[in-house]
């Protein structure tokens, strides 16, 4: 018989993370972030690693660079894999789980869209000298006479997946998730129901998205998602503000790894926070806007809730999706609104897209280990630039500096175009 | 613990090359000596299975929603309308609200005439050194669509039929080519059986008619560039070869007290899938990884003639491995019949495992399996016949990575199809 302590109040295994992992616009690993999300740093800068001429917006969150690691060299594929790479070495080593390159459990990604990019479309359209064949059969050709293998990995939509099994040892079939902004989120969904399955014991999730060239920027600028405030770019994303007029694209990858309580207790492994619960449903209002009565936010935060089985009242802090869009942060405090009612006015919120931009992927596990670093630390780093609150949607922001806000319970929200939502429940303690 | 419920196919949605819905599938199939429809001119030397001609108006009512979507987004959105009326859900909306979308998914079309007014732009290219990058600049922002990226968003497949046919349960997206759509059947087999879902729609679409998709598969020099051959001919040909299919295929996966309570009878049962990745450093790893996975799945079947309908890609190694591996099963007392259904439908990628199953559904439930899908070859041909079908072994070998297999089994009395 299971003792019970490693049950939650629903009878299934209780899941606790034991590993985290992070790279953003602040730095590489914990330690690094960590300081610099306490100190209010922001991590948006402009944009140096290609021309901006003409752009409508010219900054962006991009990873610093660091030795052995020059991301201005790097395509969107090789930078992914990278930080990727970095973000799980770090979450791993921590947990001290399985041996060198053996992780005892599956492997779940959260990976950016698999694309050629300029540079490598250029290098095959010089590359055919056939001129019979024009258009897209010329680059076809040139592809075919397998000089370009080295590409293939940027159009293969397991490549990052594949190289971080074969450095971590993962176990089984790893998963590639989508659902884009969400996908962070998403993957430490289908880990956390593995593990209550019984089917794994662990499981290491993994968002990374490193996005930052011409067309990423570009084609979200033409959606109208970005901020065109380019100076100065620490200003410019403003989450909850009254000004605020859209994200900025960033970079980053979280990792994290997730345990059952009972096997991390077994190893003698200490849980740096619990999953108590996860929440998700979907919209079907538009592809890049919610519902207008907030129908599939307030489901994915009211089954987060009972998933957790905790009530409003038991969430102490919120780390909000808070994009700095118009729609966006308008939508997330009117879902909110309906769930936490008056009580939301007094809970801590805060946004970490204003520090380090929006790394959409990635978004959703950058964010959970914020999150859990705030409820092990009870410092919750600032909502930057909120110094014109929207009247609109008055929020508890903690605005502009860290605040020391004591924490059993926090609430992480994610959302994505195409009715994405899922929102996760996370404590410092079992429930 | 897994409570272990049954997982039943009760709805199917198809669309193909050889035809629109379940049923026009079945009787295709099973024409002796069918031959399969395929393209060779538009995309020489590359040959595709081009979708056929459907009615996309009649699940897609709205032109705003079809002009947001790609072409491989309208054949999704369309197969899971099929799929859902098929299982007469469509429009039940306390159901559809509780209905778990798993897609599995690539991207959506670039778009290719844009892309070449760009490289065959010689003011861009010829320019300074330091101009040619504001020059692209300039042609992306004015020439890219705004709405271009919502079409080749992953899952904005999920999105769309979020949108169109109003399932809100919730939403998830996979890539990773023929491994999204094994893991998109697993985990909706999985979260089923557990009591995590009680009704997923599963599937996923492939747009084989797009120049920018071919690409992608012939970096990796992984297409068949002569004239139309079946899966296993390709094989023996040596480097072997993909030849893609435009499909498009939905499920409804269901446990199976939720479709008895509501009056629904299934195809089949999805009795298990597994799933693994060889490192394919090393010859043999493949039917190895293969063999082990079908040591899980085999645990309490029958021995004796195993109906198999095979995924393989015709890319050479992985698909003379699976063959390697068919080929073993008598060692365990199978006697494997082999249809390739790649080799009339072509490779649908993503969608490939997903339609395999759909297809061992359709057989189960009409009792009895296909003829050769390659009757000039001997695979197929000697493997022999199944009489009553009772199970089918359905296959699902990356051409590049990943290995999968499900176990599909008849239900008695279930619904005929």
């Amino acid at each position: 018989m299971m003792s019970e302590r490693f049950m939650d109040k629903k009878g299934r295994p209780v899941v606790v993370v034991t590993g985290m992992g992070l790279v953003t616009s602040l730095g590489w690993g914990k330690q690094e972030n960590w300081v610099a999300l306490q100190n209010g740093r922001c991590g948006i800068k402009s944009i140096s690693r290609f021309p901006t001429d003409g752009l409508r917006t010219t900054i962006a969150g991009t990873i610093p660079n660091r030795p052995g690691h020059t991301p201005e060299n790097y395509s969107a594929c090789d930078l992914s894999l990278a930080i990727a790479e970095y973000a799980a070495a770090e979450a791993v080593d921590q947990a001290g789980i399985g041996g060198a390159g053996s992780f005892p459990g599956p492997l779940i990604v959260a990976t950016p869209p698999s694309e050629l990019e300029w540079p490598h479309l250029r290098r095959l359209y010089l590359a055919n000298d056939d001129k019979q064949q024009t258009g897209y059969r010329g680059l076809r050709a040139a592809a075919r006479s397998g000089e370009f293998t080295d590409l293939a990995r940027h159009v293969r939509f397991a490549a990052i997946a594949d190289a971080l099994q074969s450095r971590f040892g993962t176990l089984g079939e790893p998963l590639s998730v989508c659902t884009a902004c969400a996908s962070g989120s998403s993957t430490i969904q289908f880990a956390v129901e593995a593990i209550r399955r019984g089917e794994t014991e662990a499981s290491l999730c993994v968002g990374a998205d490193a996005t930052v060239h011409p067309e990423g920027l570009i084609r979200f600028s033409l959606l109208s998602a970005l901020s065109t405030r380019n100076d100065p770019p620490q200003a410019a994303s403003r989450p909850f503000s009254r000004s605020r007029d859209g994200f900025v694209i960033a970079e980053g990858a979280g990792a994290l790894v997730l345990e059952s309580y009972r096997h991390a207790t077994a190893r003698g492994a200490q849980p740096l926070g619990v999953v108590l619960g996860v929440g998700e449903k979907a919209d079907c209002y538009h592809r890049t806007r919610s519902q207008p009565d907030g129908a599939a936010i307030i489901g994915a935060i009211t089954k987060a809730l009972e998933d957790a089985a905790v009530d409003p009242e038991d969430i102490d802090h919120i780390n909000a999706h808070g994009t700095s869009t118009p729609e966006n942060d308008r939508m997330e405090y009117l879902s909110l609104r309906r769930v936490f009612g008056e009580r939301l006015s007094g809970i801590p919120i805060t946004s970490n897209k204003s520090q380090v931009g929006h790394t959409l992927i990635a978004a959703g596990a950058v964010e959970a280990v914020i999150a859990l670093l705030s409820l092990q630390s009870g410092i919750v780093p600032p909502t930057l630039n909120y110094r014109d609150p929207d009247p609109e949607i008055p929020l508890d922001v903690v605005a502009n500096a860290a605040r020391e806000v004591p924490m059993r319970t926090v609430l992480s929200n994610s959302f994505g175009f195409g009715g994405q939502n899922v929102c996760l429940v996370f404590a410092a303690e079992p429930n | 613990m897994a409570s272990g419920r049954e997982a039943w196919i009760t709805g199917i949605g198809l669309v193909s090359s050889l035809g629109d819905g379940a049923v026009d599938h079945g009787l295709s199939l099973r024409r002796v000596g069918g031959n399969p429809v395929v393209e060779c001119e538009s995309f020489s030397p590359n040959c595709v299975h081009p979708l056929v001609a459907f009615d996309v108006a009649s699940q897609i009512h709205s032109k705003n929603d079809l002009r947001q979507m790609g072409r491989w987004q309208q054949i999704g959105v369309y197969a899971a309308g099929l799929a859902l009326a098929d299982a007469d859900v469509a429009g039940r909306k306390e159901l559809l609200d509780r209905i778990d979308i798993v897609a599995a998914a690539g991207n959506g079309e670039r778009d290719p005439e844009l892309d070449m007014r760009i490289l065959e732009n010689r003011r861009i290219w010829d320019a300074e050194e330091d101009a040619i990058g504001p020059a692209i600049n300039d042609a992306l922002q004015t020439g890219l669509r705004p709405t271009l990226y919502l079409g080749e968003l992953s899952n904005l497949l999920a999105g769309n039929i979020q949108i169109v046919h109003k399932v809100t349960g919730s939403s998830r997206t996979l890539k990773g080519e023929e491994m999204a759509g094994v893991s998109a059947v697993e985990n909706a087999v999985r979260r089923i059986a557990a009591g995590q879902a009680d009704i997923v729609l599963a599937g996923g679409a492939l747009n084989a008619e797009r120049q920018d998709l071919l690409l992608g598969y012939e970096l990796g020099c992984n297409l068949w560039a002569h004239p139309y051959q079946p899966v296993w001919q390709r094989m023996e040909a040596g480097s072997g070869g993909v030849i893609p299919g435009s499909v498009g295929v939905f499920l409804v996966i269901e446990a199976r007290e939720h479709a008895l309570a509501r009056g629904a009878r299934g195809y089949a049962v999805v009795q298990s899938v597994a799933s693994g990745r060889a490192r394919r450093s090393q010859p043999g790893e493949i039917r190895d990884s293969l063999e082990s996975l079908f040591d899980t799945l085999s645990q309490g079947l029958a021995t004796g003639p195993l109906a198999v309908l095979s995924g393989a890609s015709g890319v050479a190694r992985a698909t003379a491995e699976e063959l390697a591996f068919l080929d073993s099963l008598d060692e365990r007392h199978f006697a494997p019949v082999i249809r390739a259904y790649g080799s009339r439908l072509g490779h649908a990628v993503e969608a490939h495992f997903p339609l395999g199953i759909a297809l061992a559904a359709l057989a189960l439930s009409q009792g009895r399996f296909f003829p050769p899908f390659d009757d000039a070859g001997d695979i197929e041909v000697e493997s022999g016949e199944v009489g009553p079908l009772e199970r089918v072994m359905v296959t699902g070998v990356g051409h590049w990575r990943g290995e999968g297999i499900a176990a599909v089994e008849r239900i008695p009395a279930g619904r005929v199809g």
